[in-house]
């Protein structure tokens, strides 16, 4: 044509980039963002070390014990022990105020018995009394693995975290879609680039700014469990953590190509709410499944499986130790065949919708061709 | 040289372009006018491809449009829109790199639209802050910054100031002295008559008119003529054959064919001194008003 040299079309993989590039630049630049996550990484943390601080005591009990008594406390949580050599020299020590307690050997115990008492000034520690109780044997006839109120925290928290920012980001999209359209820069992009360009470059934009957050997050637990000494809890959850991770990683991608097709269907900003809805149901859905079935294994398996509620379910199930090292790939592979089909259909939707402003686009009309 | 061919476009039982055919040559301004709901936008929209006609083609250098000419244009749509967070020379490079420019030309061909459109203290502010008219500057660079092959622009003089409109005008003069077929629409008729080298005339869907612009007005001259003469011209109301559309002393215009204005100018020279006599060009708005009626 007329003038000098064009340059070469972009390379729809360098477009996608560009694309998703400025999606992650305008979001991680807006004020609101940054506030949202600082907040929700404070309230992980702070949950965390609350939690920790409320079933611990505040700092150890220092008790005095003589002989066999020492042996006996030895290793007991929460205790300081200060060994003292004669019954005089413990009750010494409680008057003082150096201990708050001793425990010191009884001369002729009683059957059954520990075989010690514990010499207070005005009163007994309870942690130390606690820890001197005697506790009845446990047998269980069905022993599970993990802990239930843990295993409904864990459910929970998988749920809580997959709700959050599926439906956060998912509106990300939703609003960046109707954005362009409401603006009419959709006009001047698609002279540009096609619409799958658009589509792949929102929706994998929003995909590394959620993945980026739950790594935050994942980081700021497995901190927090760390400094507060729940190593143990931390080893447990560790590959039901990377699990999640990325059964999040292709979930959020069909969401978020659902979201996106879903909103290109309207041309205003106050309707997105509406037309996102079915969405959000379908994102909200393992949320409440998983609260209200947490400990039955039936519908877990289920959830486990069907793609929209496989990222909590399946995770939750790992960290039950529920599943065989199997299903987590069938499941997978499973939601990854439902992604692959719904982001076509999405972006046929999105393409069909993109140019059409004014009333909105019928579903069938978006589908269509 | 951009083409459009016997575009046809109906929404529902509504025929909003009828077989429209017009061509913008290289290095040509044509100014497209046409009354509101004329098909002004609709036909801008199919140019782009971002409305498919029902029928017809559009063409470049004779052969049909593709993607890769059309990432190579120049659009600013009717209605504006830019990412309202982004700033100003970001936003501009953005644009240009989805076109394919290197980051680097990017940037200089954004800084040198700024300031050739005076928006460089604005740079780095978001085009939400801008005033109005900074913004509409903001879309004229976002149409120019790739060096686009051809331009076609959506009212692009509504809402500058007159200052405005002179530096976006020898903005867009110099893109068409570069050989880019620049077409845009106006319902500003006084600018598109002084700047324009090719006028198209829409009404109803249809094209009422397409030419040079002293063809067009060529096309309705010789058919009203101003007379001035040294006394009074009062006597030229008195004649036949001819309609006297206005009368102000020494000074007449009149509607008549070329014999019949022959014989007015006879008659003056016959009683006096002639000042001035010509046929008289009518501007573009009477033309327009013409052609669409």
């Amino acid at each position: 044509m007329t003038t000098a040299s064009r340059p070469a079309a972009p390379s729809l993989r360098a477009s996608v980039a560009l694309i998703a590039g400025r999606e992650i630049t305008s979001r991680v630049r807006s004020k609101s963002f940054l506030i949202s996550t600082g907040i929700l990484l404070a309230l992980i943390i702070a949950s965390i070390v609350g939690t920790h601080l409320f079933t611990s005591t505040f700092g150890d009990t220092r008790v005095a014990a003589v002989g066999v008594a020492a042996e006996l406390l030895d290793g007991a949580p929460g205790l300081e022990i200060e060994e003292a050599a004669s019954l005089a020299e413990a009750e010494r020590l409680v008057r003082d105020g150096d201990v708050e307690a001793a425990v010191v050997p009884l001369d002729d115990p009683a059957p059954g018995t520990p075989g010690v008492e514990i010499v207070g000034l005005s009163d007994a520690p309870s942690a130390l009394v606690q820890s001197l109780a005697i506790a009845p044997e446990v047998r269980l006839l069905d022993p599970s693995p993990v802990d239930q109120g843990i295993g409904f925290i864990v459910a929970f928290a998988f749920g809580i975290i997959f709700f959050t920012a599926a439906i956060t980001f998912g509106g990300t999209v939703a609003q960046s879609v109707v954005e362009e359209k409401q603006t009419r820069i959709v006009e001047i992009l698609l002279t540009a680039v096609p619409a799958k360009a658009l589509l792949a470059g929102k929706v994998i934009g929003s995909s590394v700014l959620a993945l980026g957050q739950i790594l935050l997050i994942a980081v700021a637990a497995g901190l927090s469990l760390m400094l507060t000494g729940q190593d143990v809890l931390l080893t447990d959850l560790g590959p039901a953590a990377v699990w999640f991770l990325g059964f999040f990683a292709v979930g959020f991608v069909l969401l978020a190509a659902m979201f996106a097709a879903s909103a290109a269907l309207v041309s205003r900003m106050e309707d997105v709410g509406t037309v996102i809805q079915p969405v959000t149901w379908l994102v909200m859905l393992p949320y409440f499944l998983i609260i209200f079935f947490n400990d039955n294994e039936t519908v877990l398996t289920v959830m486990s499986y069907v793609p929209f509620s496989s990222p909590v379910g399946m995770p939750v199930r790992i960290f039950l130790e529920q599943a065989a090292w199997w299903e987590p790939l069938v499941a997978l592979a499973l939601l990854a065949a439902t992604a692959v089909v719904i982001v076509q259909l999405g972006a046929r939707m999105y393409r069909n919708s993109l140019l059409r402003t004014g009333a909105r686009v019928p579903l069938a009309e978006a589908l269509r061709g | 040289m951009l083409e459009i061919r016997g575009a046809t476009k109906r929404f529902g039982d509504r025929t909003v372009l009828d077989d429209v055919t017009f061509g913008v040559g290289a290095g040509r301004l044509t100014g497209f006018v046409g009354g509101n709901g004329a098909g002004k936008t609709t036909t801008m929209r199919i140019l782009l491809g971002v409305l498919s006609a029902d029928a017809g083609e559009v063409l470049v250098d004779g052969r049909p449009i593709t993607a890769d000419d059309r990432r190579g244009f120049g659009y600013m749509p009717e209605e504006r829109g830019l990412y309202p967070k982004m700033r100003v020379h970001e936003q501009l490079v953005y644009l240009a790199r989805l076109r394919g420019m290197r980051a680097a030309d990017a940037s200089a061909a954004a800084d040198e639209l700024i300031e050739r459109l005076e928006l460089t203290e604005r740079r780095d502010e978001p085009i939400e802050k801008l005033s109005l008219g900074n913004q509409q500057r903001a879309q004229i660079a976002a149409a120019l910054v790739h060096d686009p092959s051809v331009l076609v622009l959506d009212e692009p003089f509504s809402g500058l100031d007159p200052m405005a409109v002179e530096t976006v005008l020898r903005v867009l003069a110099e893109r068409a002295a570069r050989g880019v077929p620049v077409l845009f629409s106006s319902h500003q008729l006084d600018l598109v008559e002084r700047l324009c080298d090719d006028v198209v005339v829409i009404a109803d869907g249809r094209i009422r008119a397409a030419g040079t612009r002293d063809e067009l007005r060529a096309r309705g001259a010789g058919r009203q003529w101003e007379l001035q003469v040294g006394d009074d011209a009062g006597w030229v109301r008195g004649l036949h054959d001819i309609a006297v559309i206005d009368f102000d002393g020494d000074y007449v215009l009149f509607e008549a064919d070329p014999v019949a204005a022959q014989s007015v100018l006879r008659l003056a020279s016959e009683r006096g001194s002639v000042e001035r006599f010509a046929p008289r060009r009518p501007t573009l708005t009477e033309i327009f008003r013409e052609v669409v009626q």
